[in-house]
Order: C-alpha cells, then structure tokens, then sequence
C-alpha cells in the first residue's frame, strides 16, 4: 500500500508566492536628501518590503502598490514608471 | 504602550493584490501574537496567498479549514492543547463572507462554549477571492458584482451580534491604525475565553480605489464615523483613541463615499440614508461609553 500523506503540509519558504516585484509597473523611488527617517513607509507598507533600519527597498518583491509614497509625511518618494 | 518588534512574521511575499488591506492588518496581528501561535483559515482571500504547495510565507502553523467550520476548528484546537496544558495562541483569521454569513452559526457556538481563542474577521465588505459578490457586511449603496446598481440593504451589525454574547474581550479596528491592531491583539490574547476583534481592511480591487489608497480610505472611513474603533472589556466599553477624536467633529460621510468607485452609483436619496445611519450609530456609541464611564 502506498503511503500518502495524510496531509498535504507547505513549509515556510521565502518566495513562496514567487517574485512579486514582477508585478510592478511603478517603482517606488526615495529621495535620500529629504527622507526624515520617520518609518511611516515601512510601517504602512503591506507586504513589509522596506527594511526599517536602513529603509532600502527590497524591488525582488515590492509590488509599487504606491502606499509609501502616498503616507509619506516628507512627500519624498515618487512612484516612477518601470521600463520593461 | 510596548514597542512593535521588528520581526516580520511574514516571509516576503504573500500574493495579496498590491495595497492589500488584510495582509497589512495581519502583519501587525502576527506581531503581537508571537510565534507561539497557530492561525485558522477558512477559505477567502487570506487562504490563497499563503504561497504555492509545497512553499509558505506564513511563519506560523496554518490550518485551512472549510468555511463554515474555522470556529469549531479552532475550538477543538484549543482544547486539545489546553488539554496539553499548551498556551498556544489559537487565532482565526477569516473574511466578512466566512463571519457574517456562512460561518456565523459555529461563531455563535464557539462563543457561547467559552472557547479560548482569538476571531478576526478582517473586513473587505464582500466576497473579495471570487470576484467582489456582495456579502452580509457590503454597505448599502456599494456596487458588487452582484449588486451591479449598488446593494439596497444595510450593513449586517456583526458587531452587536458578536456583542450579544457577552465576551470578556471584543474590539474593532481598521488597517490604516497598525499601532491600535498591534495593542488590541496582545490585550485580546492576555485574556483567557473567546474573543473577537473586527477589521475594516480596504481592498484596492473591490472598492475600486488605486492602490495607494488604502491607508488613506481606512482614516477616512474613520474619521466620518462610518467606522467606530472602539473595544470592550467584559462590560467596559471604550472608544479608542483615534475615534474619539473623530466623533467630535465627523468628516461628512460623502467623502469617503466619494473617494471609492463602488459608491458611484450613490444618489443624494441613499447618500443622505447612509449619513443619517452614521449619525445615529454614533449617538449610540457613545451613549454607550457614556453609560460604561458611569457604572465604573
Ligand atoms: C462552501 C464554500 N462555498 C463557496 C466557496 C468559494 N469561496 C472561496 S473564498 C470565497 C469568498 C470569501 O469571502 P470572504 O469571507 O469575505 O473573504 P475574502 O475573499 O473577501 O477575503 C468564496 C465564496 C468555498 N470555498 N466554499
Ligand atoms: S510601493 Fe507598496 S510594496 Fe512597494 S515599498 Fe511602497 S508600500 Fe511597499
Ligand atoms: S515616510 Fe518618507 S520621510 Fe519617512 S522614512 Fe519613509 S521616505 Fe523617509
Ligand atoms: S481582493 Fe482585496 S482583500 Fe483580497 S487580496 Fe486583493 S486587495 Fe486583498
Ligand atoms: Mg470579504
């Protein structure tokens, strides 16, 4: 008798869902000189692909919803046109 | 008030649309949980961005469960591990769809057997994985696609029904305030017994708003008090910090109806009807505060 799994069980797995930056037609880009380090951008962003220390943007995955660009006290990220 | 930790409880991504509402409320619910948690999922948006087989983000243990039974699911689960003399979180996370309609029925047994777990419906106003059909929580007014001229029919009050059974710990919260959900979680898994807590989570697809939009729409929809964060602790029934601020001075409703593409079928008739709704809730609200600040 063969054995099957009982169930069927995922484990966790970075790019699990694949790479979701491909999705973007926009890319968040930050304007250093006037960024204030308050971390509103990072804490709004819904897939958590701003790093809250360094806040680089992780583009592998980041998806250009435009959420962090659009709470950004500073107005210092613009959301630019990817070119594929 | 405790510093959110860093830690994401989430690996990177989850494939929730751009903007998703839900993944940014369950971010900051993981983070308040721990790791020392299992969540249940029935079927909704939030059971089909795990990852693809044999690959997960999700950190923590997942049950997927049919959707009418995520609260007998995680009933049994808390047992067991109760049992086990296991603390475990027991979590459900689950859509509008699956709380006020199809899984109410074990909701209210749950909740009336006194389990030890945590349900949260994350609120997109409708049945958001199969295409935005029209679900017990869609607003009067808002196109669905099966409510192509907008839904004739009220909101169904999930909340004074979950209210009705008396728990030692129920809250609602919205996405666009991570600090409140953060701080209502941990309250709400420091308490033993069956608790509930209610997001509104803005969808950039069904609600037909841009992506960017969603933070922005969720303060919106506070600020006019078309939704009240408020919790309640067994009979102590507060109104949360950002709430409270709004309820002195309500942003007219009609721009959040504005500002969303499912309400642009709205007449001046419906959109005078859904203010008329705010206002009223809002009197009872705080009544209601009223009234708890007085039997303290
Ligand atoms: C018994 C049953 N009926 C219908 C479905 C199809 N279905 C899967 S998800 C879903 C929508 C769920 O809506 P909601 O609970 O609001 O969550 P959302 O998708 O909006 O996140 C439906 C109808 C199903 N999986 N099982
Ligand atoms: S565009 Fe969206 S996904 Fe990308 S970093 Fe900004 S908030 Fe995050
Ligand atoms: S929100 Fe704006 S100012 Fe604040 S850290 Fe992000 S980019 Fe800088
Ligand atoms: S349909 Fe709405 S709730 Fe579902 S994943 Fe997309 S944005 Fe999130
Ligand atoms: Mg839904």
């Amino acid at each position: 008798m063969s054995r099957m799994p009982k169930m069927t069980i995922s484990v966790p797995h970075e790019g699990g869902a694949g790479l979701t930056g491909s999705w973007r037609t926009f890319r968040p880009v930050v304007d250093r000189e006037t960024c204030n380090h308050c971390g509103i951008c990072a804490m709004f962003c819904p897939d958590a692909v701003i790093d809250p220390d360094t806040l680089e943007i992780d583009l592998v995955y980041c998806k250009g919803c435009g959420i962090c660009s659009n709470e950004c006290p500073k107005k210092c990220i613009k959301m630019v046109r990817e070119e594929h | 008030m405790t510093e959110i930790p860093k830690e994401e409880m989430l690996l990177k991504c989850p494939s929730t649309c751009a903007g998703c509402g839900s993944l940014l409320a369950l971010r900051y619910i993981l983070k308040a949980a721990g790791k020392d948690t299992v969540l249940v999922i029935p079927a909704c948006c939030n059971s089909v961005i795990q990852g693809v087989y044999p690959y997960m983000l999700h950190t923590v243990p997942v049950y997927n469960i049919a959707f009418a039974a995520a609260a007998a699911c995680a009933s049994g689960m808390s047992e067991a591990l109760r049992a086990k003399g296991e603390k475990t979180n027991v979590i459900v996370y689950a859509g509008d769809g699956g709380t006020a309609d199809i899984g109410i029925q074990a909701l209210s047994g749950a909740l009336e057997r006194g389990e030890d777990f945590l349900y949260i419906c994350y609120d997109n106003e409708a049945y958001g994985n199969t295409g935005m059909q029209r679900s017990g929580a869609t607003p009067l007014g808002a196109i669905t696609t099966t409510t192509p001229n907008g839904k004739t029919v009220n909101k169904k009050d999930l909340d004074r029904i979950v209210e009705a059974h008396n728990l030692p710990y129920q809250a609602t919260a919205c996405s666009s305030y991570p600090a409140d959900i953060y701080n209502k979680v941990k309250k709400a898994l420091s308490i033993p017994g069956p608790k509930f807590i209610h997001i509104l989570a803005p969808c950039p697809p069904g609600w037909r708003i841009p992506s960017e939009k969603t933070v922005e729409i969720g303060k919106m929809a506070v600020k006019s008090g078309i939704w009240v964060l408020w919790e309640k602790e067994y009979d102590k029934f507060t109104v949360s910090a950002p709430s409270r601020a709004a309820m002195k001075r309500p942003v007219p409703v009609g721009e959040y109806l504005k500002a969303q593409g499912r309400f642009r079928k709205v007449d001046e008739k419906t959109a005078a009807v859904i203010q008329a709704n705010v206002d009223k809730n809002l009197k009872k609200i705080a009544l209601e505060a009223a009234q708890s600040e007085e039997t303290e």
